[in-house]
């Protein structure tokens, strides 16, 4: 596998399932949260909650890309306090991980709180009437219902990450072995003159890591759809 | 412990506004449907916020002066309409999910102890409705609300879960609200009535009381109306029938229960019939004396005869010419016909 792709290529594609990853589980409790939050809350701002969260799927991702840079770049509204304390996001693979988080966001939190807004409140008020809390209803009841609306957000989130490339290469750049992410790498090597055939393996790559994590999301949903319903 | 209520609430076709006490043992909470017995007990729950009130239970402020207890610190079992079991949980697990009070005790009374390795979507509905009591049961709540929990069920359901409610009643000591706008249902388990009608309380107290009520088919309807009589089992006669001891006199009824067993008897309105002489040669074999406390026009040529008989009241509804005839007024002797098919066997419960 080594031999097939060139250790810069290598580079990329490791990079960006680890850009991913983390991009993922740094954002699901948040996005669970959310979900929750938008889906039961009854607050004044939910709608403008809803339209924020939304923001990065609407504006053109070169555009949120920017806003992260103004944002947290190192002279940036957060971002120089962030330098402050000697985080710094713009230009490195962290900062990749915020952008695509960014981005992946709103598509796991839909995923999520379609889930939720699915369960039954019913069972949660006989919950509430056998004693439990709260917080215990929703750690032993909601959570347990909506883990499959959690994996498909999951997954989708991870897929978007994966393929992010606006809002990346304006905030983090496309700097090879630090920021240089699959989709930057494509698009890097299409910019050489014979550099299609080296494109297209990550092309390959690219499609196979999307596959492979529909397939998985579709195959653990099945499963535990059904251990949920208890057939 | 004592259930006291008194509250009010203001939905946009109706104003609830009711204050009833609720002792131990089973009170039925009868209604029409949109009569707001389950926002009464969904108020009790802590499910429903009522504009106003007070609601204490054995000295125990739940709502009112400011105190508005949630839900899960109220103590209060609820057994809804559907068993609404956790579906991603097994039948143990749904059971102890509260609590397991009396764990195994709860598991025979209601036969459930082969189901507790099953998921709730393998249990019929009435083995669900079944876990769903034991649920409430084992969380140790110190009262038990029941929305109508048969309704859902179709007829051979209901006969399979009313005996497990009978045995609760007899057996727990804690108040419990039974809600139902089935007359048979709230007559065969109830010590107490409720009547509620557009959000106001229109009677209460002990069930014989209130189901022999005079006005009783405003409140239950023509063929539902009907009072009860307490019986004791006195003898198993040798021609199939069971001898049930009344204050009034014995009643016989099919072949039923053991000797020595507390009944109910339920007799419609409708199944009985007066004489003013005590008839003879006559099929029917239920004949008590009877003295008549009040008679209330029904408007429809009818008339409701409160009847005392013995310790307790019997109602017969008869047309208001047959009245005339015999000449009834309060005070008036005369004789109480019960045709045969008025003590019907499902009417009939330990109490």
């Amino acid at each position: 596998m080594t031999d097939w792709l060139t250790p810069e290529e290598w580079q990329a594609v490791a990079l960006s399932l680890r850009v991913s990853l983390w991009a993922t589980a740094v954002s699901l409790p948040l996005g669970i949260w959310v979900a929750y939050l938008l889906a039961r809350g009854d607050f004044w701002g939910r709608q403008a909650l809803n339209g924020l969260v939304h923001l990065p799927l609407i504006l053109p991702p070169v555009v949120t890309g920017y806003v992260l840079l103004l944002t947290f770049g190192r002279k940036g509204v957060v971002g120089q306090y962030l330098d402050m304390i000697g985080v710094v996001l713009a230009f490195k693979w962290t900062g990749a991980v915020l952008a695509a988080a960014v981005m992946a966001f709103p598509l796991m939190v839909r995923a999520i709180r379609l889930s939720i807004e699915a369960v039954d409140v019913r069972l949660e008020e006989a919950s509430s009437t056998l004693g439990a809390s709260p917080g215990r209803v929703f750690i032993t009841v909601t959570l347990p219902l909506i883990v499959p609306g959690i994996i498909a957000g999951a997954i989708l989130a991870f897929a978007k990450a994966m393929g992010e490339f606006g809002a990346t290469i304006t905030f983090v750049a496309n700097i090879a072995g630090q920021t240089q992410t699959l989709p930057s790498a494509i698009y890097t090597l299409l910019q050489v003159p014979g550099g299609d055939g080296q494109a297209m393996r990550l092309v390959w790559v690219s499609i196979a890591v999307a596959l492979s994590a529909l397939v998985l999301s579709e195959v653990l949903a099945r499963y535990l759809a059904q251990r949920i319903k208890g057939k | 412990m004592t259930l006291s209520v008194q509250l009010r609430h203001q939905f946009s076709s109706f104003d609830l506004d009711v204050s009833f006490e609720v002792p131990a043992g089973i009170t039925g909470l009868f209604g029409r449907s949109g009569a707001g017995k389950t926002s009464v007990i969904r108020a009790v729950a802590g499910l429903l916020r009522p504009t106003a009130g007070h609601i204490v239970l054995g000295g125990r402020v739940l709502f009112g002066d400011g105190v508005n207890v949630p839900p899960y610190l109220r103590r209060i079992g609820y057994v809804f309409q559907e068993p609404r079991l956790f579906p991603h949980l097994s039948v143990r697990q749904n059971l102890t999910y509260g609590g397991r009070v009396d764990f195994d005790q709860v598991v025979e009374m209601l036969g459930i102890g082969a189901l507790l390795s099953r998921r709730p979507a393998h249990l019929s509905g009435g083995e669900a409705q079944r876990v769903a009591l034991g649920r409430a049961l084992m969380s140790g709540a110190e009262m038990l609300l029941l929305d109508e929990p048969l309704a859902a069920l179709d007829a051979p359901r209901k006969a399979e879960i009313l005996p497990y409610l009978e045995t609760l009643r007899d057996h727990a000591k804690i108040p419990m609200i039974y809600v139902s706008h089935a007359v048979d249902e709230v007559a065969r388990l109830a010590r107490n009535i409720v009547v509620l009608d557009a959000g106001r309380v229109i009677r209460s107290g002990p069930a014989r009381d209130v189901m022999s009520d005079v006005s009783a088919t405003a409140i239950f309807g023509k063929r539902e109306a009907g009072a009860i009589l307490l019986g004791e089992i006195a003898a198993h006669e040798t021609d199939g029938l069971t001898r049930v001891n009344t204050s009034a006199g014995p009643i016989f009824v099919p072949h039923q229960g053991h000797i020595g067993a507390q009944i109910v008897i339920r007799i419609h309105a409708q199944d009985v019939m007066l004489s003013g002489k005590q008839p003879t040669e006559i099929s029917a074999l239920n004949i008590l004396p009877v003295i008549v406390i009040d008679i209330q026009p029904e408007g429809d040529a009818n008339v409701m005869v409160q009847l005392q008989a013995g310790a307790d009241r019997l109602l017969a509804r008869i047309t208001t010419r047959s009245c005339a005839a015999l000449g009834l007024m309060q005070g008036s002797p005369c004789f109480a016909i019960l045709k045969s098919v008025a003590v019907a066997q499902t009417d009939i419960g330990p109490q």
